[in-house]
């Protein structure tokens, strides 16, 4: 306390271009942790489902894709029961669905604490998103271990870096949704054209067809989609599929620490109009 | 103590753009068939407009600082640089300690979520440390008087326990430095006393408070010294009684203007008052005197020349400190106008004047079908000598009273007490 009661603050005009200060994010974790809570309550509070929602979307999307591309489409998995493979996948869609989504409109969701309090303003998507990294878990948890048993799939040493993916679907998911987050804040049309973008990445995700559709090596280009190594990484885990290939998830991580920075540069760029315009 | 100045202003200034101010986002699609229709054509630049300009000041170590002024004067600009929510354009602010901002009281509060659970939530929103808001936590609550539904969801709160809760929490946070905005001025009085009560306090431990109000008794009260703030720039700075007059007397020579000649005017325009002027029993007077009885005059002029329908006027009048003594409807006191002519006098008739001798300040508004047709802050000003109010030749010690009332005094003799 008596370090800080010494500290000097300056407040000036910003430079065009801020760093991105992590000692200071750091300061605010009690903040973000609060923010992450609040979220947690209110989602499982209010509806009668709660929890369930989280497991319920994933299982209600690969139903009507094994029906239709599974079924009807006869669309290839890779030798696996349509069902669990595309179960595999849209379990780390989900999050990253709902994670850009709602992520995007929160800046302007929590309008009202921008233009009265100050505090780093990327703990509010980042707040957003670490609350559905919750969902995920219980979602990875609950169908995915059931319909594995229910199908006899066998997992595999994958499993390990079952963390590593997930961390990569949240590197991901936080560089899109602070950069279209404060696209948003200046323009409230962004939210608008983002279910059509969603639509387009699902369909450049590996969730309905597998990746070895791909041909020869435009699978790296494929794979600077950093959700082609998260989904495949999900089916060499839990289904004992093929393990992505060093070079794909290399691509894949590039692609993700471009998005991270872009999407937190012009973040911090834009942040300081955030109270005057929202 | 390292540093004898909290708080050092230099030069600080704010500007936004012309419509910025109004609809702060836009359209993305707007912005770029914008940009489509504008090649080839040279861009134009829009208006600019700085809503502080070159402000120096500071504040020193344990120094309740008052920061008045008019509406748009720039107060609350001032106050979100301060806090950090939007920078400056110009000038660098410097903070020796630890900031608290009360921009509002009860920021963040979600209404599923239970008193409990808001408390923290508000807490560490404001800054505190988880910690120290388990440690207050009592008395937070005990403070909101909310022990019993502190763990019911707030929605489920009558309007005063919210904002009793709110401020609670806002009330305990203990920084170097504090910087409040009107958040006072909600709640009914007996809530204002206890929060001006608490920022007494606050200010008596040592901690360096910069306050901004219109109440300016309350700014009287806490601050020893202020600064005045006018269209964006610093007017004066001082001990507190000095700026107030300085600031009671800008409002005055505004009044001295022909109504006729102000453009600070909002509404309709359907009507507008072209003049006021002030009688008693006898004709004409500039200042009158209290008890005597008085109209006001006000003459107005319709637009276009047609009778105005279903008109109202109101006359607020207020004491130089801003406080309004009384407030004079039409609608309300029971004369309704169907239909009036064109050009006129509206006349409000005050029997038996109740305001003690001094300055007052009167605010005009003139409505159609209840609408603003023209509303006149600080329209005019209304001098009152003091008088014989009670007819009886005495009048009361000089003790700060805004209403006289008549009144009338008896004794009763109580009866026996039955013998037992």
């Amino acid at each position: 306390m008596a370090t800080v009661a010494q500290r000097e603050l300056v407040i000036r005009p910003p430079h065009r271009w801020a760093s991105i200060d992590l000692r200071e994010l750091w300061e605010y974790r009690e903040l973000m942790y609060f923010l992450v809570k609040r979220e947690l309550q209110i989602r499982y509070k209010q509806s009668v489902f709660g929890v369930s929602w989280a497991v319920l979307q994933p299982v209600v999307y690969a139903f009507v894709f094994s029906l239709f591309f599974g079924q009807l489409a006869a669309v290839p998995s890779d030798g696996f029961p349509y069902p669990v493979f595309a179960l595999a996948g849209l379990v780390a869609w989900t999050f990253v669905s709902q994670a850009v989504g709602q992520g995007s409109s929160s800046l302007v969701g929590d309008a009202n604490l921008l233009s009265k309090v100050y505090f780093p303003r990327l703990v509010i998507p980042i707040a957003k998103i670490l609350s559905l990294l919750v969902d995920l878990v219980i979602a990875i948890c609950v169908p995915l271990t059931l319909l594995i048993l229910l199908y006899g799939a066998d997992p595999s040493v994958g499993l390990l870096a079952v963390p590593g993916f997930i961390l990569l679907a949240l590197v991901t998911s936080v560089g899109i949704a602070c950069g279209l987050g404060a696209l948003n804040v200046m323009y409230r049309d962004v939210t608008v054209a983002l279910p059509l973008l969603v639509q387009v990445w699902l369909f450049a995700s590996p969730i309905v067809y597998p990746t070895s559709l791909i041909p020869g090596d435009w699978k790296y280009v494929y794979a600077i989609n950093p959700m082609v190594t998260v989904i495949d990484g999900m089916r060499w885990a839990f289904l004992g599929a093929e393990a992505p290939e060093i070079g794909v998830v290399c691509c894949s991580v590039a692609g993700a620490l471009v998005l991270l920075v872009a999407g937190v540069l012009y973040f911090r760029r834009t942040e300081r109009f955030f109270a005057d315009v929202v | 103590m390292e540093y004898d100045v909290a708080v050092h202003a230099k030069g600080i200034g704010k500007k936004y753009q012309l419509g910025q101010l109004e609809t702060g986002y836009k359209l993305l699609s707007e912005v770029i068939s914008e940009r489509v229709r504008s090649i080839g054509s040279r861009r134009e630049r829009r208006g600019e407009f700085w809503a502080l300009r070159d402000i120096d000041f500071d504040v020193q170590r344990g120094e309740t600082f008052g920061i008045i002024g008019h509406n748009g004067a720039g107060k609350s600009t001032l106050l979100k640089l301060l806090s950090r929510i939007t920078p400056p354009t110009t000038g660098t602010i410097r903070l020796h300690g630890r900031v608290g901002a009360l921009l509002e009281v009860g920021t963040g509060f979600h209404g599923e979520l239970t008193g409990r659970e808001n408390i923290y939530l508000n807490g560490a929103v404001l800054g505190m440390r988880r910690a120290e808001i388990a440690r207050k936590f009592d008395e937070i609550v005990e403070f909101a008087e909310v022990e019993q539904f502190i763990d019911t969801p707030v929605k489920r709160y009558s309007s005063g326990m919210y904002l009793r809760l709110a401020f609670s929490v806002a009330a305990h946070l203990e920084p170097e430095i504090l910087i409040v905005d009107e958040v006072l001025s909600v709640g009914d009085l007996a809530f204002q006393e206890k929060c001006l009560g608490r920022m007494e306090r606050v200010a008596g431990e040592g901690r360096t408070v910069l306050f901004v109000s219109h109440n300016l008794t309350a700014v009287q009260t806490l601050c020893p010294r202020s600064m005045l703030l006018s269209r964006g720039a610093k007017i004066t700075e001082g001990p507190t009684a000095g700026v107030i007059e300085e600031y009671v007397s800008g409002i005055r020579a505004h009044t001295t203007i022909e109504l006729d000649a102000r453009t600070d005017r909002e509404g309709t325009g359907r009507f507008r008052f072209s003049g006021i002027s002030l009688e008693n029993n006898s004709g004409a007077v500039d200042v009158p005197v209290t008890g005597e009885d008085l109209e006001i005059v006000l003459a107005y002029e319709s637009s276009d020349g047609n009778a105005i329908r279903n008109a109202g006027f109101a006359i607020g009048v207020y004491s130089v400190l801003g406080t309004l003594v009384l407030q004079l409807q039409s609608d309300v006191a029971g004369t309704m106008h169907g239909s009036i002519p064109p050009r006129g006098e509206i006349r409000c008739r005050i029997p038996h004047l109740p305001l003690p001798a001094g300055h007052y300040i009167l605010n005009l508004m003139g409505t159609t079908g209840g609408t603003a047709a023209d509303w006149i802050q600080r329209a005019g000003e209304l001098t009152v000598a003091e008088g014989d109010f009670f007819g009886s030749g005495r009048r009361l010690p000089d003790a700060h009273q805004t209403v006289l009332v008549e009144q009338s005094w008896s004794v009763v003799e109580a009866a026996e007490p039955a013998a037992r």
